[in-house]
């Protein structure tokens, strides 16, 4: 079947026409016919409101009652067969809708719903607006429809037929039963007319109150038939509603329209929105294997890769490209110039890999930028920029941490409650996602252990001593490991110091990587040595668990620590270093000057190869050098152990289980599991040192987020292909906020060091855009004084005294404790309405018990009543509605003959059921 | 709509969005699975889909409560948990990630209410646990642990002490709790 697309929108000044909007689409011959039906019911009515309105401008003359009676009469014989069919479809439906409702309130009162006194109303409301409906047809009826106008009117509708024909001649099935309708559009005329302002007032409203129903509709525990024929019902009564408003009509259905297109838009946007979130297909297909833990990793994952988006652009945008495009060319100047014995081995991949050469001396790292203060013809303030978009990122980071905690927080709601430790176990334990057996069998070992473990828990108190000395052990034991990977972190990176001073072109490529490889193989295998050591705790599994995390966080927080006081310790060195070459410097410079002036006095301009010059050793790129290595050889292991220890292992337990003296799969080293918990405390360190390291080395960003992003596709492929589902299977949501708390914990310490060197260590005096300034943040200051007017200087000045720094700090900690106190008493409060209302609800349920019995003991005898006369009543409608020649057209559009009648066709024996017990 | 007709009509498809919390890609999504189901249907072409077509889909495969679902969301008179296509949107829809907390525990409830009798009690509360332990003796629970766990459960969520759980009451408890929103959910 060809499709009709049909916009009728005819909005022409002089004829007034109420501007219809829709689009129909046919689909099938059946569903074709039936839309056809109410489509001219709904022009009619359009036409019908229409020319009402116009005859209730005219006044109507008393001598016309006597010709209307006649012309009535002839009419009604005409159109009774014609609309006698409808008529009876429409009525059954009604009937039908009506019952549903009556069904769906009955069948709330059982499960003693508490909404059922809202949806009776709303029933009742809706039965009201169908009452008076039927009461404006009768009316209309009554005084019917007058006979000159009446003509007039056909006339009209003739034109305007005419009319509509030419300007849309392609809908010819349209047209075709335009003409038949005609005859019908003469009775239509003039429901609305004979409406009084406050009944047009009600109509209003209940238009209004359906409206509401509708946006609400969504959120109706009604099976889907029903909510078609309540929202099919609206649109015709809110064009009924348009229409009947009189003077501001057109305006009131342009409005209308216009809403109904910003919905349409709305929804339109929102598809749109969840298209466009990055992977979500790929984490939808992992939620439905493994359940909703393993893809809270993703989606923390894709968290991650937005913020990191966010730092690559803020770094990317105000200070790469920038310096790049604007900045002086590579070779301008000693910073700027790979040097001299260096120039040979620049190139060299070996060199490039560990970020030497000349990535060293390029836009990647801190000593390539220039300390002038406005670079190119935009005047950007280079070194202003490269501070504050330092700053900015911590700051931003913060903000969206600390944002989304309080997100988290308020979700999560008063999670003080835990008096429902067992209904929670068992009505919310089952994650519907898993789609995957393996899962579906581990989560229901895991459903009952919990559930035991929880009650055994309480219970055993056996050989408490022997426990005690385990656990005594085993801290003794975790701190050994700590303190020994600590050791040996600081034992390395001084080693690697002595390595660098001798020169690394002695050495192999493991003296190099020393100290990388050493924090990822700890990093790897002291996780291992946890699991075993926790086992001698013997803790119940959750606490288990957050002591085994707690300890990774301790372990990479240690090693983190002590390799940031072994670079201290470097810094000191290079700084040590610089003093002698600042000092040769200037020996260096004066022979320099000599040998020239001895040559000609006119003071030339030196012309020594940039690569010649001696420089300064630059802490400062040697601190990001550092960490854009550990990124890397952290970013390696993380891919390598994935690809051994999952996929090897994955291939290894699948082809050798044939050969094999016990089954692989399921005896020792079976598939691995996806460890969710490791794997985001891996995900919080790197993001730790990214923002430790990034003011130094600003392309961090970048490759963090291409690691995510890497990341991102060979997990998802990892977990899929060769992971097993967790046995145990932990809650995604309980957890959050828990990896974000420990996420701020280390963005704090990460942003410490940073903000230390920052603050109270000199910058190079040779390299960086920072250069020559006594401390870093000098450049604020700088700014203030030449770029800003001086009284702001002053007021900035003033405003940074000690006399009024510190009453305000004075004043933020009291209004934290305020803030602090009032949230505390609004919990009491709150713990206290809580109680309240469960005390209240109480009572009240043992009422509504009583109630709730009494009215099924009278549903049960009023079903019983209508049972019996339902025979009698199924016999008597059609002639009551053969005989109501109601002008209405039916009111949906065209449910009706899809055989099913709305509501919930096992409601009625449910209640049947229930009711018999 | 039907299988006949591989395309939803387009009013047919706003209209879905505007009563279901499902998205534009979702329905069409839906309905081309739903028209698979209905192909691989052998004997006579109908619009329904039987329970144990249904059954096929990975998404419920593993579900021990996947009768119970077909059940509460089917529309069909022979009780037989057929779904149509609209039944289904249904299921989604009360399954989407955007569907309210109202709306899901009502859904859970009625899942839950194993004898459809409006309440949840220790009878129902007994097949919830063991669909939940599974059915191999080694996982089930005793019956003492049984009639503890459900004395806990009830202890707990009865608050007017009638004996069963009602859907207020039920409602009550799953509102606490901090991720039934999130594991309520069935993604196609």
């Amino acid at each position: 079947m060809p499709r009709h697309k049909l916009i009728a929108s005819e909005s022409d000044g002089k004829d007034n026409e109420f501007s219809l909007y829709y689009v129909e689409v046919e689909e099938n011959s059946k569903g074709g016919k039936e839309k056809q039906a109410t489509r001219d019911g709904k022009r009619r009515r359009a036409r019908k409101g229409e020319v009402s309105r116009r005859r209730a401008s005219e006044k109507r003359s008393t001598e016309m009652s006597n010709k209307r009676a006649e012309k009535k009469h002839e009419k009604h014989h005409k159109t009774t067969r014609k609309e006698g069919e409808k008529h009876r479809k429409r009525q059954r439906r009604r009937n039908a809708d009506e019952e549903a409702e009556e069904e769906s309130s009955k069948e709330k009162k059982n499960i003693k719903n508490e909404r059922t006194k809202t949806l009776k109303l709303e029933d009742e409301k809706e039965k009201d607006v169908k009452k008076k409906r039927k009461k404006h047809v009768k009316n209309e009826e009554d005084d019917a429809n007058p006979g000159k106008t009446k003509q007039k009117d056909c006339q009209d509708v003739a034109l305007k037929e005419k009319k509509k024909k030419r300007k849309k001649p392609e809908t010819t099935s349209e047209s075709e039963s335009n003409s038949d309708s005609e005859s019908k559009d003469n009775q239509a005329v003039g429901v609305l007319g004979s409406l009084t302002p406050e009944e047009l007032e009600k109509l209003k409203e209940a238009v209004d109150e359906r409206k509401k129903l509708i946006t609400t509709l969504k959120g109706k525990p009604w099976p889907m038939k029903k909510k078609l024929v309540i929202l099919r019902y609206e649109f015709v009564e809110k064009y009924e509603g348009a229409l009947g408003k009189g003077k501001g009509r057109k305006l009131y259905a342009y409005k209308v329209m216009m809403m109904k297109k910003w919905m349409k838009f709305q929804r339109d946007l929102e598809n749109f929105k969840t298209a466009c979130i990055p992977w979500e297909m790929k984490i939808k297909e992992i939620e439905s294997h493994f359940g909703s833990s393993v893809a809270s990793y993703f989606i923390f994952l894709r968290w991650m890769y937005g913020i990191n988006m966010i730092l690559f652009g803020l770094t990317f945008g105000l200070v790469m490209v920038p310096e790049a495009l604007m900045g002086k060319p590579y070779g301008s100047m000693p910073r700027k110039t790979v040097p001299r014995e260096e120039e040979a081995s620049a190139m060299n991949f070996a060199v490039l890999w560990d970020f030497g050469g000349y990535a060293k001396y390029s836009v990647l790292f801190y000593g390539y930028y220039n300390n002038q203060r406005a670079i190119g013809w935009l005047k950007f303030r280079m070194p202003l920029s490269y501070f504050l978009v330092g700053v900015g990122t911590v700051a931003y980071s913060y903000m969206v941490v600390i944002r989304t905690m309080a997100r988290n927080a308020n979700e999560e709601g008063g999670g003080d409650d835990t008096s429902f430790n067992f209904s929670w176990k068992t009505f919310t334990s089952w994650d519907y996602l898993i789609g995957n057996p393996e899962t579906a069998d581990n989560k229901f070992a895991w459903c009952t252990k919990e559930a035991i473990v929880e009650e055994q828990e309480s219970r055993k108190d056996d050989n408490i001593h022997l426990t005690r000395f385990l656990r005594v052990l085993a801290n003794f034991l975790l701190l050994c490991c700590l303190a020994g990977s600590g050791y040996l972190i600081y034992f390395v990176v001084r080693r690697s110091q002595k390595f660098a001073l001798e020169g690394l072109e002695n050495y192999g490529w493991w003296e190099r990587n020393e100290v990388n490889m050493v924090m990822s193989l700890l990093g790897m295998f002291c996780p291992m040595l946890f699991d075993v050591i926790s086992t001698l705790e013997n803790y119940h599994p959750r606490i288990a668990l957050q002591w085994q995390l707690g300890c990774i966080f301790a372990l990479f927080l240690g090693n983190l620590y002590t390799f940031i006081i072994a670079l201290m310790d470097a810094i000191q060195l290079k700084r040590a270093e610089e003093e002698i070459v600042k000092k040769n410097m200037t020996i260096w410079q004066a022979n320099l000057y000599n040998g020239t002036v001895s040559d000609n006095s006119t003071a030339l301009p030196i012309t020594v190869h940039t690569g010649n010059v001696p420089r300064g050793p630059c802490w400062e790129t040697m601190v990001g050098q550092e960490f854009v290595r550990l990124i890397i050889s952290d970013t390696m292991t993380t891919y390598i152990t994935l690809l051994i220890g999952d996929l090897f292992r994955a291939v290894l337990v699948q082809f050798l289980n044939n050969c094999w003296c016990w089954d692989l799969e399921y005896g020792f080293s079976s598939y691995s599991e996806f460890d969710v918990s490791g794997n985001v405390l891996g995900l919080i360190f790197n993001q730790g040192m990214i923002w430790m390291g990034a003011f130094y080395a600003p392309c961090l960003p970048a490759l963090n987020l291409l690691r995510l992003h890497v990341s991102m596709y060979l997990q998802c492929w990892a977990v899929m292909c060769c992971n097993v589902p967790q046995e145990r299977v932990f809650k995604a949501s309980g957890s959050s906020n828990f990896y974000m708390a420990l996420l701020l914990v280390i963005l704090f310490l990460s942003t410490l060091p940073a903000i230390y060197t920052i603050v109270s260590i000199p910058p190079s005096f040779d390299c960086g855009p920072f250069s020559g300034k006594n401390r870093m943040f000098d450049v604020i200051q700088e700014t203030l004084e030449t770029d800003f007017p001086a009284w702001f200087g002053k007021v900035f000045s003033y405003a940074s005294n000690p006399v009024l720094v510190l009453p305000f700090l004075l004043l933020l900690v009291l209004a934290i404790y305020y803030l602090q106190s009032t949230s505390k008493t609004y919990k009491r409060i709150n713990m206290e309405l809580k109680k309240k209302l469960q005390t209240k609800q109480n009572e009240e349920t043992k009422k509504k018990n009583k109630l709730a019995a009494n009215e099924l003991e009278q549903a049960r005898k009023a079903g019983e009543q209508r049972s019996n006369s339902s025979q009698h009543t199924q016999n008597s409608e059609p002639p009551v509605s053969s005989t109501h020649t109601t002008t209405r057209p039916p009111a949906s559009r065209g449910h009706t003959a899809s055989g099913h009648l709305p509501g919930h066709p096992q409601q009625p024996q449910k209640n049947s059921h229930s009711n018999r017990k | 709509m039907g299988g006949t007709s591989s395309k939803l009509p387009k009013d047919l498809l706003s209209e879905y969005q505007e009563l279901t919390f499902l998205t534009k890609q979702e329905i069409l999504m839906a309905h081309k699975i739903f028209s698979e189901l209905q192909d691989r249907e052998n004997g006579p072409y109908s619009s329904r889909v039987s329970m144990e077509k249904i059954h096929t889909l990975p998404e419920l495969k593993s579900n021990p409560f996947r009768k119970r679902i077909c059940h509460v969301f089917s529309t069909s008179d022979m009780k037989d948990g057929s779904l149509s296509f609209e039944d289904f949107l249904d299921l989604l829809s009360a399954f989407s990630d955007s569907a309210t907390l109202e709306i899901k525990s009502h859904y859970a409830f009625r899942i839950f209410d194993f004898d459809d009798d409006g309440t949840l009690d220790a009878r129902d509360l007994e097949k919830l646990v063991n669909s939940l332990t599974g059915e191999t003796d080694d996982t089930r629970l005793t019956g003492e642990e049984m009639r503890q766990l459900i004395s806990n459960i009830l202890e707990e969520s009865d608050i007017d002490k009638d004996g069963t759980v009602n859907l207020s009451e039920f409602q009550h408890v799953i509102s606490r709790s901090p991720d039934f929103v999130s594991s309520f959910k069935i993604v196609l």
